[in-house]
Parts: structure tokens; sequence; C-alpha cells
């Protein structure tokens, strides 16, 4: 495996008697981009400001690159960070370029690069225009070229893709994908696990402060085991011909008001599914089956209990 | 090699050179400087009309009239300057971007302190400077050097209130209560303070006050001002009802202005100490 870039282990942050996060832990390797999903409120936002030493832990560790974000080294582990903050907020009177340059000095980033990041996030037009002008898709992109001053080593980027219309949040991830194969570590959030789950290596799952799970996506879509939904539309008087179809294979199936007919497919069913729907053919119009999202796996289901604590 | 923790000054000139930009760009200091030179060009001129005199006046009285109205602008000024210095950047959103930088929190709060600060003594020097150009001539050494006591201790004034200003900034939640306590801070040592003071005299007939009420003024920096720039006059002294509330030893100048230092430092430094 390649060099850990950022070790979490434990992490507890409490607002009074709530704990906001609750005992996290992972860990991201060097280039490997990792998103971490969980509905707003879920405590992304304060496990990155953790992550940046913003905010201290209330228990756990917090190491990049090996090094403790709040330790004495802090200058050269921020500095070989880029942050992009959720709901990110600039200053209204300077341009685009102003901002770029004044985070630079603070980051001590060549002032030179600025305009080279600004062309990078297509914001070369409006680098002398005022933020108070820009749209909010050219904010977020003016705060993505922020993060990126410096060349950062990794990349944490909450909700990175909020108010960017859907060309855009394309190419925002081809420049992730790019930065990913220089040797980026990239860690961003979404609330919505549909748009990150096909682009991130890793996805690492909150709910309510607690980690719910973690793997590869092909990993966690095989241990969800979620059964499929089937649905069949025979055709004129074949109705129950397919119902006993269904039963010999060991499906239950039910009658829905539509008139199509419904059955549930365990995992062990899959490949039997393919020999009934084949000796049916001449019987049906139609049939669909519907997989579940991970999003219906592990976030539309939480009360109360974790995905994984259900299962169990 | 320098541990990488080390103060470093350019960061702090990184912030404060924004802060200084800003309020040069959104023409405050302009504003202020036109006001503060206005006042004593109007004061030098009509401070006298009262009387049935219009025209220069000597500097000592032109100070003095200066020093009451200086008084409630000054620190109002101040207040209204520094009061969002942090809450205000907490609450749009920057400050985590900020703080998420290669920089420490007492390197940001000194950095922003010490922008405002150059904006302000801008303001007051440029502002307070104009008005010298047409009363300068009219003016004798003495009187030059009463003026100029006038212009330090007004910028000294300033800080003291800027300071007081970031504090609150760190201190309070939102910019609301920010606002509150800054208002509050104003009315408390500007005209509440004195009042009691004055109740207090009355009430006390004055017997003892020399022994204590000296040493309460301290405690106001807008009184250690007014110290400053009227007992320096003898003249006025008696004029202004303070003959006896000057007490032995204080009076002397470096006792004053090292208060008046004072005040600008330490709730500078608890400010710092709060925003850790």
């Amino acid at each position: 495996m390649n060099a850990v870039v950022v070790e979490i282990k434990g992490v507890v942050k409490r607002y009074g008697a709530t704990p906001v996060v609750d005992g996290i832990g992972f860990s991201c390797g060097e280039g490997e981009m990792v998103g971490l999903a969980g509905h707003n409120g879920a405590g992304k936002s304060t496990l990155f400001k953790m992550m940046l030493g913003i905010i201290a832990a209330d228990a756990g560790d917090i190491l990049l690159f090996g090094e403790p974000v709040r330790g004495r080294r802090f200058r050269e582990v921020r500095r070989a960070i880029g942050y992009l903050p959720e709901h990110v907020a600039l200053y209204d009177n300077l341009s685009g370029l102003e901002t770029l340059r004044f985070f630079a000095r603070l980051k001590s980033a060549d002032p030179a690069g600025c305009k080279d990041l600004l062309e990078r996030v297509g914001l070369a037009g409006a680098m002398h225009r005022a933020v108070r002008e820009y749209s909010k898709g050219m904010r977020q992109r003016l705060g993505f070229a922020q993060a990126l001053l410096g060349e950062p080593r990794l990349l944490l980027l909450d909700e990175p893709t909020n108010g960017l219309d859907p060309e855009a949040i394309h190419d925002f991830y081809d420049q992730l994908q790019q930065l990913k194969n220089a040797g980026t570590t990239i860690l961003l959030s979404s609330h919505l696990l549909a748009e990150i789950q096909s682009r991130v290596d890793r996805l690492v799952i909150m709910a309510s402060g607690k980690l719910v799970a973690t793997g590869t996506v092909a990993a966690l879509a095989a241990a969800s085991g979620l059964p499929a939904g089937l649905a069949l539309t025979p055709r004129e008087g074949a109705r129950e011909r397919v119902k006993g179809a269904l039963l010999a294979a060991g499906l239950v199936p039910l009658d829905a008001p539509d008139g199509t007919v419904h059955a549930i497919v365990a995992k062990p069913h899959r490949m039997t599914l393919l020999r009934v729907l084949a000796g049916l053919s001449g019987d049906l119009q139609e049939y669909t089956l519907t997989e579940p999202t991970l999003e219906d796996v592990f976030l539309h289901h939480q009360r109360g209990t974790t995905w994984v604590e259900r299962a169990a | 090699m320098r541990p990488a923790s080390h103060w470093q000054w350019r960061l702090v000139a990184a912030i404060a050179a924004k802060e200084w930009r800003d309020r040069l760009r959104n023409r405050w200091v302009l504003a202020v400087a036109v006001v503060f030179g206005a006042f004593a060009l109007l004061i030098a001129y009509f401070g006298g009309a009262q009387s049935g005199v219009l025209g220069l006046r000597s500097a000592a009285v032109t100070v003095a009239s200066l020093t009451s109205l200086a008084i409630y602008l000054v620190p109002l000024i101040a207040l209204l300057l520094g009061f969002d210095a942090v809450v205000g950047e907490r609450e749009r959103g920057v400050l985590d971007l900020l703080l998420s930088q290669p920089i420490t929190r007492a390197e940001l709060l000194l950095g922003k302190y010490l922008g405002l600060a150059a904006a302000l003594a801008m303001a007051t020097l440029v502002g307070f400077g104009a008005a010298l150009v047409p009363l300068a001539p009219s003016m004798d050494l003495t009187a030059l050097a009463i003026y100029l006591r006038f212009v330090g201790s007004a910028l000294m004034l300033g800080l003291a209130f800027l300071s007081l200003a970031v504090l609150v900034s760190t201190v309070a939640r939102d910019r609301t209560r920010a606002t509150g306590a800054a208002i509050a801070l104003w009315f408390g040592f500007v005209l509440v303070f004195d009042l009691s003071l004055l109740g207090v005299l009355v009430a006390t007939a004055g017997s003892h006050a020399s022994t204590w009420a000296p040493y309460v003024l301290l405690l106001n920096p807008a009184d250690v001002f007014r110290a400053i720039n009227v007992f320096g006059a003898d003249a006025l002294r008696s004029s202004f009802g303070l003959g006896t509330l000057t007490a032995q030893g204080w009076n002397a100048a470096a006792t004053l202005y090292g208060v008046l230092l004072a005040w600008i430092v330490a709730p500078l430094g608890a400010a710092l100490w709060r925003f850790r």
C-alpha cells in the first residue's frame, strides 16, 4: 500500500453532551480519492475542521502525513493541505485574482501561479471582477482554485460540487482525477452518495457522527446484500403461468395494483432468475429489475441504528 | 533551521495589509479624516461663538474644546472600526478558511489589529494634520506642541478603544451582540463613568476626593486622555473644575501616557489570549 496520508483514530467531538462526531476512524493512502458520504448533519464538516486543526477533537488522534495537525509542525502540514469549506465565503470587495493572491501570501505559494490557477478553473475572464459579482458556481470555482494554491498533496473538499451545474460537476471530477493521477490524496464529502459513488476509490459513510460503513463501492454493494425488486408484466392469460414459474423457482409472487407481478429477488436467487425469465419469454410483455442504490442501503434507512447494526 | 511554528511577521503583515487596503478602498480612511479635519477647523474658528467671538483662539482653548469633542468621537469611531474584526469574519464564513491556512491565531488577530490601527492612525493624523495647515501660521511653538500632544493622545485613545473593540469581537458570539457590546462600552466609558463619578463626588460632598478620585479616573482611557490634554494646560485646570482632582505625582505626563499605553496593550492581550 502507498504511504498513509490521513490517519484518523477514534475521533470524538461533542457539543454539550451531544456527540457530533462519535468515534470515527479511517485512513487514506497517497493518491487515493476517498468519498465521505452522509446526510447533512452527519458530522462531515466537523470532521474536516478537526482535520485542519480549526477545532480540537475531544478524543482520538488525527495524523496527517504522520504529524498531529495541531503539533509543532502545523505550518508544514497545513501548507500541504488544500481546503474548500462548505458554503465557501470569500471577500466580496476583492477581485478573483486579489483573493487568490491574498491566500497565496498566507500559504507562501508563488503568487505568479494565481493566474494559471484561475484559468484552470475557468475564471480567467472574470479574474479582475469583484467577487461580489460572481455567481454561486463561480465562487465555488474560486474556492477550489484557492484550495489548489501551493500544489497541496492533500485536498479536503467539503461538498465541493455545491452550486455547480452538471457540466461543471463533470469538469470538476475530471480535474480531481488528474490531480489524483499526479499523486494528490483527495478526501471529498457529499450528501449525495449517488454523485460520488462512481467517482471515488473508496467510500466512508457517516450517519449521526458514527461510521456506518467503509470500503470500495463494489465491496459495499456486495456486503449490503439487499435484494433487488422484480416486476413482470404478463401477457394476456399468462398471469398464472408466470406466478407458477416464480413459485417453482422459490420466489414469492405478489399481484401489484398496476397489474404487474412483483417479487423480491435475494442475492442467491439472482442466477436462478435468469433461467426463470428465459422460460417465460413467451408469456411476458415486459420486465424490470430494480437494484437498490447504496444511498438506499446506507442513508435512507437510518432509524436510530446504523446499517451495520441492523444487519448483525 | 528555525522550527516551522516560529512567529512569522510576514503573515501578520499579509493580514494587516489586507485590512489596511480594505479601509483605504472603501474610503473609510478618507471619510474619517474629513470628519476629524472638519471638526478641528470648526472648533478652532467657531468654538468661541457662544461667547460672541469668531475666529482663531489660543491653541490651549482650541485643544480644550477639541478634547471634549474627541472624547465622544474618537472612541466611537474606533469601536465601529474594530467590533466585527473577528465576529464579522466568522459570520461571513471566511474565518474557517483563514484558520485553515498556515498561520497561528495570534498572527491572524495581531495582523487584523495592526491593519485597522494603521487605518485609524492614518485618518487621525491626516485629519487633524490637515487642520493644522490653516491653523499653524497663527501658532507659536508652544501652541504647536499643545496641538501635537492632542493629536498624539487622540491617536492613543483611538488605539485603546480599537483594542477594546477587537476584544469584544473575539468574545461576542455574533455580530449583533458585538454591536451591542461596543455601544455599551462607549456609553459606559464616555457617559456613564463620568456621571457616576460626579454623582459620588456630589453625594460625598467631595470629602477626601483627592485621595481616590484621581486614581479612579485612570480606570477610564477617555479620562486619561482628558487629563493629558487638560491638566497639561495649567491655566485651564481651574476652569474645568479639575483643580481638586490633581493628585500629587501621577499627573506627571509619563504616568498618563503609560496608563493609556496599558489601555492599548491589555485589551489586545486579553483578545489574543481569548482567541487562542
